[in-house]
């Protein structure tokens, strides 16, 4: 059983959550939860409801996109340290990747449906976590349009 | 028919070829081998890190190609080579004992000796590992002389993984950090997946004791200094290896002009705080 302080001094170190006032922390501890994922498990599927977030405390997730007929293609990994998922604040609320760990894996969950109606009644909780997010959103959204570009290749004139 | 080994010492005449013999090839990539040539006996081939020679396949055409062995051993020539294009494609083809035309060494050079006491970061994306191995190999021959030593490595795929031998024994040492990412990748690949910018938000070094090398495709370079410059490296800390169209590569014809500078005499290697002003713009 993970006490309560451990999940509040987790947050409170981590520096996606650094600046937050311990009375919005405490919202926050009141909706997250220690999970653990064996090599191989799904922390969520394409499709899936996206009710939760994760701060990847150790280990890695792969993020996959699946196509008939061929092997899941993996578009990113996301490990220790680092937050995994936003579609749990963009309605309709549904997961657009797989996501799977790829070794033991520990995350802390936050349960994204409490926290949306934490967000509405405090919209201070609201603007503290948006303005969190929307970087890391925005890095994952150039880091995307990045591998688009395929710059490797011989036409991405590389050296040599 | 075999040629003596020459003897004519390289860039006597930067603009006259020296004929030099090949002495092995290796296949790296699909698109991509290594040909290691054989030096002059006397005095060997001698070069700075980051500097590049002009290749000449008889008959065929020059390209300018960076140097990528270790700048200790002149008694050997090395060269890795993407197969792009007729000169290249031919110089695929060619076997030990067959000879090559070299021009050089030109340009300038990662300032290895001015990063003594800082932590190094190599940042490099597809064949951008090329050019910076030799400062690589520097680094870890004189490894007393520097902080912490990371390599950051990107490439399209697990399969297009450059030196993947000499990355995993790098990545074995106990005193340098190497980290490798690719763009995609099926689910057999376990390591990280991702830009190979991502990885300089997460190596562990001091910010205002550091020296960044840059090289890769120009876009991958423009998000690599503005990471570093995000994490705190100042511009004049940071070096990155420019390409463009080098012919003469001794400023004579002007084809790799790049604003007020010629990437063959006064580049590859560029601080970037000297270059910032023209580093993003397109039409140069």
């Amino acid at each position: 059983m993970v006490r309560v302080d451990t999940l509040e001094r987790t947050i409170e170190e981590h520096p996606f959550f650094q600046g937050i006032d311990a009375p919005l922390r405490a919202l926050l501890v009141g909706c997250a939860a220690n999970e653990r994922f064996e090599a191989g498990g799904f922390l969520f599927r394409e499709g899936g409801a996206a009710d939760k977030f994760y701060l990847i405390r150790s280990g890695c997730v792969a993020i996959e996109l699946n196509a008939p007929g061929r092997p899941p293609l993996v578009v990113e990994t996301v490990d220790d340290g680092q937050i995994l998922g936003w579609s749990w604040l963009v309605a309709p609320y549904r997961w657009s990747f797989d996501a799977r760990a790829t070794a033991l894996t520990r995350a802390v969950s936050f349960d994204g449906k409490c926290l949306r109606g934490k967000m509405e009644a405090d919209h201070r909780l609201g603007y503290e976590l948006l303005r969190r997010f929307v970087p890391v959103m925005g890095d994952r959204l150039a880091a995307a349009r990045l591998q688009m570009l395929d710059l490797y290749g011989p036409d991405g004139k590389g050296k040599a | 028919m075999t040629l003596a080994r020459p003897v004519a010492v390289p860039a006597a005449n930067p603009m006259l070829p020296v004929p030099l013999r090949i002495h092995a090839g290796r296949r790296e990539l699909a698109d991509t081998f290594t040909v290691e040539l054989e030096p002059p006996e006397e005095g060997g081939f001698p070069f700075r890190p980051g500097q590049f020679n002009m290749l000449y396949v008889f008959g065929v055409g020059e390209v300018p190609i960076s140097i990528s062995g270790d700048p200790a051993r002149p008694d050997t020539l090395i060269h890795t080579v993407r197969a792009v294009g007729a000169v290249t494609e031919r110089m695929r083809g060619l076997k030990p004992g067959d000879t090559i035309g070299v021009r050089g060494p030109f340009g300038s050079a990662w300032p290895v000796a001015e990063a003594e006491g800082d932590d190094l970061v190599f940042v490099a994306g597809g064949l951008g590992l090329a050019p910076l191995r030799p400062a690589i190999y520097h680094a870890l021959r004189n490894r007393g002389r520097y902080g912490r030593v990371f390599v950051l490595y990107g490439a399209r795929t697990p399969g297009d993984i450059l030196y993947r031998r000499e990355l995993e024994r790098w990545r074995g040492r106990f005193d340098m950090e190497v980290a490798v990412t690719v763009d995609r990748a099926d689910p057999s690949w376990a390591g990280n997946v991702g830009v190979v910018t991502k990885l300089v938000d997460r190596a562990r070094f001091d910010p205002l004791h550091t020296t960044a090398f840059v090289c890769g495709p120009e876009i991958m370079m423009r998000y690599a200094v503005a990471e570093l410059e995000k994490r705190g490296v100042a511009g004049d800390a940071v070096h990155v290896s420019m390409e463009r169209n080098m012919k003469c590569a001794v400023g004579f014809c002007g084809h790799c002009q790049w604003g007020p500078a010629f990437i063959c005499k006064d580049g590859p290697v560029f601080r970037y705080a000297d270059i910032a002003a023209i580093f993003n713009i397109r039409e140069l």
